[in-house]
């Protein structure tokens, strides 16, 4: 462990993740809540501080890097996000055809 | 031939690679790993329900039933603890056992907070007739909350077990890697939960 203190972040990068992660949560509570927004912003509000506060998270907090491991740690999650990419698209491409389809006939 | 082959190994192998920090390392990104599989469940469940949103059955949608404040303050509770955890892990780097008790105890409680937000919301619905076997909208619901609920609740056991091997083993060799790869599994919920609050929760109550 002794050479890894980088490895596993130091208090002001922890503290700069929680700050940002604060912020990244009342945004979009604040835009449902007030209902200040259009429905076309508030759902692209969410959309885009959800991915921020998630790659926050996973830079500041679980210090995800493209070298560690050299580089597998990194070359997992990409594969499991292609993975994740085909289930959850493919399968809201698939019932979303059916439904239409069931709908015509 | 085997000695051989064993003898070619050992010419190549470097020493310095078989210290302890080299067996932890192989164990965390052995968890990362489950962590990716584990990912890939809770992917399907976002699209389990995702596609079953529309299925009310004349029962209510989320906008009649989600109470952001509450859920709000979960939120919060479990992103702290995600910040507390990081704090035990730099303890933990610094030597200072007392410390590292200290910052897991702080998470146990955030967490159990975040528990008990959840589980008044779900016997509150239950209560109210909504419960699971209401819809295939509330089936989904369940399913995906819970499974991400009943993770945290074994990540509060884990908790406790580091707790009591702290307290029995100190920090060695062997609790240092389960204290690095709970750390990975505390934060990997708290990356879920973005997903839930923000996909489940604030597009659900639009």
């Amino acid at each position: 462990m002794k050479d890894s203190p980088t490895a596993h972040g130091s208090v002001k990068s922890y503290v700069t993740g929680l700050v940002l992660s604060i912020v990244l949560t009342i945004i979009p509570f604040a835009a449902v809540m007030s209902g200040a927004l259009s429905m076309n912003a508030t759902v692209w509000t969410i959309v885009i501080t959800a991915v921020a506060q998630i790659l926050v998270q996973l830079v500041m907090f679980m210090h995800m890097d493209t070298k560690q491991e050299e580089g597998w740690n990194f070359m997992s999650f990409v594969f499991t996000l292609v993975i994740l990419g085909l289930v959850v698209g493919g399968s809201l491409w698939i019932m979303q055809h059916l439904h239409l389809n069931l709908q015509m006939g | 031939m085997a000695s051989e082959a064993v003898t070619n190994h050992d010419d190549h192998a470097h020493p310095e690679a078989h210290d302890h920090h080299d067996t932890s390392s192989i164990k965390v990104f052995g968890f990362w790993v489950y962590l990716m599989s584990d990912l890939v469940i809770f992917g399907i469940l976002f699209a389990t329900f995702a596609v079953l949103l529309r299925g009310t059955a004349g029962g209510p949608d989320g906008s009649e039933i989600f109470d952001l404040p509450l859920i709000l303050a979960g939120t919060f509770a479990l992103l702290i603890s995600s910040f507390t955890y990081g704090m035990a892990v730099l303890a933990m780097t610094a030597e200072k056992v007392d410390k590292v008790k200290k910052w897991l105890w702080i998470t146990f409680v955030l967490g159990a907070g975040f528990i008990a937000m959840e589980i008044y919301e779900f016997q509150h619905l239950i209560h109210l007739g909504y419960g699971p076997d209401r819809s295939g909208f509330l089936s989904a619901f369940f399913t995906l909350v819970g499974t991400h609920g009943l993770h945290v609740t074994f990540g509060l056991v884990w908790i406790l077990v580091v707790l009591y091997q702290l307290r029995t083993k100190g920090l060695n060799d062997m609790t240092r890697p389960r204290i690095l790869c709970l750390s990975l599994f505390w934060h990997f919920l708290d990356i879920v939960w973005i997903c839930v609050f923000s996909f489940v929760y604030l597009m659900g109550a639009l």
